[in-house]
């Protein structure tokens, strides 16, 4: 029977796979997305769990509480704010399962391994360690364990491109005779090394490139391994994942006018480090209260969160004030960078979980042409996404990267915690508009007061 | 019933065309999630890890094994359910209100 059921549940479980991501498309059937997702994993262990070389469950068990047991406090306690340590985290995992079962495969069927098969092993083996030690690192830069700034050095390129060379020149000897197990732990090892040495040279703001990325390579582990187990299942799975992470990589990239090379390559926000501000110029200092009188009389205002508000944890004060402007009769909208904050979308779920509904939150393409409409731009821990240098000034850095159009309402607010550049090592002429407010602090405690100043007002 | 080169290439290739056509319709208001969702998809990595370490053919392989199918379960449960606990928070605006 067995021989019939494995081979329906794996179909099912695909096509479930595939519902399910359609169904995230939109918020209103995203999470039956979820549900058909968890149905066609269900099947798929269901189906495997059935599997005639199975002789033992003890040890699938021990994993599969282990595994729950990291799983769910992961899940179930992780701030919003920590979502992008998390993906970073589970990009780790994910990976890691895939090398090590690469791993298993290679030593246990060394004698039977044919080139096509020894290829996709030396794949999976090559992706799976690289991305675990990658998102390792990632994960350490997010969560401010390791540096968030680049770490550069002189021909560090050729260093890095040297390893992962070499690891698929050894790989590729042991396509052509799968016996050198000596060569083995080498990919594996030089594997590692490069997920370490490709993450040190890229800063934190890069994180939103870098997560996608992971993720692709994760998915294309994945589907190595369905190569290797000749299994359609995890090939879908795996194609599935890799697209996605392919997608939202194209879609950052573009946010920020760069490409892949430069991103991996760039060591960005170092090169400007020595170039700081000619002359000293004044910015215009404001306080709660003269803000609160401003927002208190205007009619729109467009609010521009960044990663600062994330650090603040701020998003619950911001749905405060986002309350009392609405209670006044003012429109207010969020206006999202693709690249606000260190992963796809963090800023969404953020303003989601202070309660701010969705349909508030308008991308950039959309929110752009509405700027010379409002009356204030609230800007609270953004930065670079909202330098007008980036149209106008090719010698900037940032020069191209499509921006928020924050400079062309009547007004601009910036909530920031003091005159330190962004990620990028530069100034934002933003600052300096006689129409700019600067409201230094920190970005909670500010808007706390600027809540508590329009109850007043 | 081992397969082809051939019909392996041809699932991938399809499954990758699916998954981009799928993907790019995505809402950029659900990236996070859709990361997280991705995640536990591909977290399917479990079934290889289970019959690694359920078929006992030598200590390494099931040491590994274990390990992977941990690694694997913790994405598998971690990724569905933050995947819901962010969808639950998307709501629009109650009328009246």
């Amino acid at each position: 029977m067995s021989t019939i059921f494995v081979p329906v549940t794996y179909l099912a479980a695909a096509v479930l796979f595939i519902l399910s991501l359609k169904w995230l498309a939109h918020p209103t059937t995203a999470r039956r997305g979820v549900t058909a997702g968890e149905i066609g994993m269900a099947l798929a262990i269901a189906g495997t769990l059935v599997h005639h070389e199975i002789v033992s469950y003890t040890w699938i068990l021990v994993g599969c509480v282990a595994g729950s047991a990291i799983g769910v406090p992961l899940a179930v306690f992780m701030p919003m704010t920590h979502v992008p340590q998390r993906t970073a985290l589970s990009h780790a995992l994910g990976a890691l399962a895939a090398a090590l079962v690469g791993t298993a495969e290679y030593y246990l069927r060394t004698d039977s391994l044919d080139a096509v098969t020894m290829t996709a092993l030396g794949l999976e083996v090559i992706l799976g360690y690289l991305t675990f030690t990658g998102s390792l690192m990632a994960f350490g830069k997010l969560q401010d364990l390791l540096p968030g700034r680049p770490l550069v050095y002189r021909g560090q390129n050729v260093v890095n491109l040297s390893l992962l060379a070499l690891a698929v020149a050894a790989a590729a000897y042991l396509v052509a005779d799968p016996g050198r197990t000596a060569l083995f732990p080498v990919v594996a090892g030089l594997s590692l090394l490069f997920g370490v040495v490709l993450i040190i040279p890229i800063g934190g703001a890069d994180m939103p490139t870098v997560i996608s990325l992971l993720n692709s390579y994760a998915g294309l582990s994945a589907a190595a391994m369905g190569f290797v187990l000749d299994n359609n299942l995890l090939i879908v799975a795996g194609a599935l994942d890799g697209s996605s992470g392919l997608i939202l990589s194209v879609i950052m990239c573009r946010a920020m006018n760069r490409s892949f090379t430069n991103v991996l390559f760039g060591g960005f926000g170092q090169m400007q480090a020595g170039a700081g501000p000619a002359e000293e110029r004044t910015v215009r200092r404001a306080t709660p209260e003269e803000a609160a009188v401003i927002l208190a009389a205007a009619s729109f205002v467009i609010i521009v969160p960044g990663y600062g508000m994330a650090v603040a944890q701020a998003q619950h004060k911001v749905r405060e004030l986002y309350d009392a402007l609405t209670r006044r009769g003012v429109e207010v909208k969020f206006a999202i960078h693709p690249v606000a904050g260190r992963m796809p979308g963090h800023m969404n779920v953020l303003l989601a979980e202070a309660d701010i509904p969705y349909d508030r939150m308008v991308e950039m393409e959309e929110i752009n042409p509405e700027f010379p409409r409002a009356d204030v731009a609230l800007v609270i821990g953004a930065n670079d996404v909202t330098n007008p240098a980036a149209r106008h000034d090719p010698s900037s850095p940032i020069y191209g990267m499509p921006i928020l159009d924050v400079d062309k309402s009547r007004t601009v607010m910036v909530i920031k915690r003091s005159m330190n550049p962004g990620f990028a090592g530069i100034d934002n002429e933003l600052y300096y508009m006689d129409k700019t407010m600067m409201l230094f602090g920190d970005a909670r405690a500010v808007v706390g007061e600027l809540v508590r100043e329009l109850a007043t007002a | 019933m081992p397969q082809t080169l051939e019909s392996a290439l041809f699932v991938f290739v399809l499954g990758t065309f699916v998954g981009l056509e799928v993907i790019r319709r995505v809402s950029p208001l659900l990236h996070t999630p859709l990361m997280s969702l991705t995640n536990a998809i591909s977290a399917i990595s479990l079934v290889g890890s289970i019959v690694i370490a359920g078929s006992e053919r030598s200590t390494l392989s099931t040491v590994l094994g274990t390990i992977a199918v941990t690694c694997s379960m913790a994405n598998v449960v971690g990724g569905f359910v933050i995947t819901d606990r962010m969808l639950r928070m998307f709501r629009k605006r109650e009328p009246g209100k």
